[in-house]
């Protein structure tokens, strides 16, 4: 018997594949995004060295803004990584949802446990009584 | 009459099918990576929530500064290095998908071996850091009667042949350099308190705002309008520094403080560790978070290895597609995303 949840399998796999002149383009692509992950870690480390937490102060809002620059730079490649070299965004629309919803969800919910949540915790922890 | 709107078929799910058109393989790979980001996800936002939830927490630049081959300091230099070897090796996996969809069986073997060996050389690397991480510093940390210190300079006295020279059972020391790891807190007197009582603004509780932290003045000595001395109490939030030699003025007290210190850590285990001995969850924190990040590379490795025999023993050429080389390039690809975000909650933040 063939299970009706799997027959079209295979079909579904030849149809990713494609020809050389498309391959080119395909490559030229990731070459692109090879680049552009490559400068953003370059760019991270040299503000991660430049501009220190203790020369900055923990609580100023000069670190805020470095930790918000680490934060959206840290969102920015790991969409280049799904998007193109996990290629999601050739995926259909429901299925892309279906994975990048809950990421999303997630990622907004750690931010906030890191950084709203703890401080709470640590100015009750601080507190005299 | 009602509208008809026409619809493109191949846009309308009607059974007979997957409605995302993905093999059932491809998309439980996707899903199973949902739920492994979650695990990663518990585990970060654990060490957010406890590295916030306390005064003092170890800067990476100053714990993660050595790279092999090298005495030199390097802050976070090698950990970079880790990250670019990582995403390189995401390339070539991409690069071995795509040649996957020529169904160019000599391009997938290249690149996929290339993919093979970056991630064998990050799983080395990793260890590498694990045994620098766990031996530690020359030194160590010590507890002074002022807190704990990280030992950043120690230099001994030799005579004319090269040899230490002894202080009863001890080497003489010729000159020291202590950093006050724990921004816990320390008594300011003196010239330096007075100084900084009557200079110093004022918060809106009243504390003093220093250059160290935060100060309360204890030991008044004198009348309201004319303190003649007084002892601070700082809450130091930043690193403090003292280091003198044999010749300078403060030597007496920087020596007695490394003398007399009442314990010593090195290196770092699960139970401390010398580069936050206030916050031993750092270690732990450490282990767990690229532990478990290591283990997913390595089993990554292992299957892109098994795979990797597989297309050499011509599997897929039969069956007609790569999609096998695809499907283990998502679980490729998510171990380096999830790098990409211990890299920023780890090591930069």
């Amino acid at each position: 018997m063939i299970r009706d949840d799997l027959y079209k399998d295979a079909e579904y796999a030849k149809s990713a594949n494609h020809d050389e002149e498309h391959g080119r383009e395909i490559r030229k692509k990731i070459t692109k995004v090879t680049i552009i992950l490559t400068l953003i870690t370059i760019l991270e480390v040299g503000v991660g060295i430049v501009l220190t937490r203790p020369m900055l102060g923990g609580e100023s809002w000069s670190w805020f803004g470095i930790k918000m620059f680490y934060i959206i730079l840290t969102v920015v490649k790991a969409a280049y990584i799904v998007l193109v070299f996990m290629h999601l965004g050739d995926e259909r629309k429901n299925f892309r949802w279906v994975i990048l919803a809950p990421y999303i969800l997630f990622i907004l919910y750690l931010l906030f446990i890191c950084i709203t949540e703890s401080t709470y915790i640590l100015d009750v922890m601080r507190a005299p009584w | 009459m009602a509208q008809v709107e026409e619809v493109d078929k191949s846009l309308v799910w009607a059974g007979n099918g997957s409605p995302f058109r993905l093999s059932y393989g491809k998309q439980f790979m996707w899903f199973f990576l949902v739920s492994d980001a979650l695990t990663f996800g518990g585990l970060l936002t654990a060490y957010g929530f406890a590295r916030h939830s306390v005064d003092s927490w170890p800067v990476a630049e100053k714990v993660f500064r050595a790279l092999p081959f090298s005495d030199g300091d390097w802050p976070l230099i090698y950990v970079a290095l880790m990250t670019f070897i990582l995403i390189i090796s995401s390339v070539t996996m991409v690069l071995a998908v795509e040649a996957g969809h020529r169904l160019d069986k000599k391009g997938v073997t290249k690149w996929l071996l290339a993919t093979v060996l970056g991630g064998a050389i990050f799983v080395g690397s990793q260890a590498w850091e694990w045994s620098h991480f766990i031996h530690g510093s020359h030194h160590g940390a010590v507890l002074t009667e002022q807190g704990w210190a990280y030992v950043a300079g120690l230099e001994y006295q030799y005579d004319e042949n090269g040899h230490v020279l002894m202080d009863g059972h001890d080497p003489a020391i010729q000159s020291l350099r202590l950093q006050f790891i724990d921004g816990g807190q320390f008594m300011m007197s003196g010239a330096e308190a007075l100084e900084a009582y009557n200079t110093a603004e004022r918060n809106l509780d009243g504390k003093l705002i220093l250059e160290n932290g935060l100060g309360v003045p204890v030991n008044i000595v004198g009348s309201d309008d004319n303190v003649t001395s007084v002892e601070l109490l700082v809450e130091g939030t930043i690193y403090r520094e003292m280091e003198g030699n044999v010749d300078s003025e403060n030597w007496g007290e920087l020596l007695s403080l490394y003398e007399g210190a009442s314990s010593q850590i090195q290196g770092a285990n699960l139970t401390e560790n010398e580069y936050a001995p206030n916050a031993p969850a750092y270690a732990d924190f450490f282990f767990f978070i690229t532990g478990f990040h290591g283990f997913h590379v390595f089993s990554g490795v292992v299957i892109n290895l098994l795979i990797l025999i597989q297309v050499l023993r011509g599997v897929y050429d039969k069956r007609g597609h790569f999609e096998m080389v695809e499907k283990s390039g998502l679980y490729w690809h998510f171990v380096d995303l999830v790098w990409v975000f211990v890299f920023t909650f780890f090591y930069l933040l």
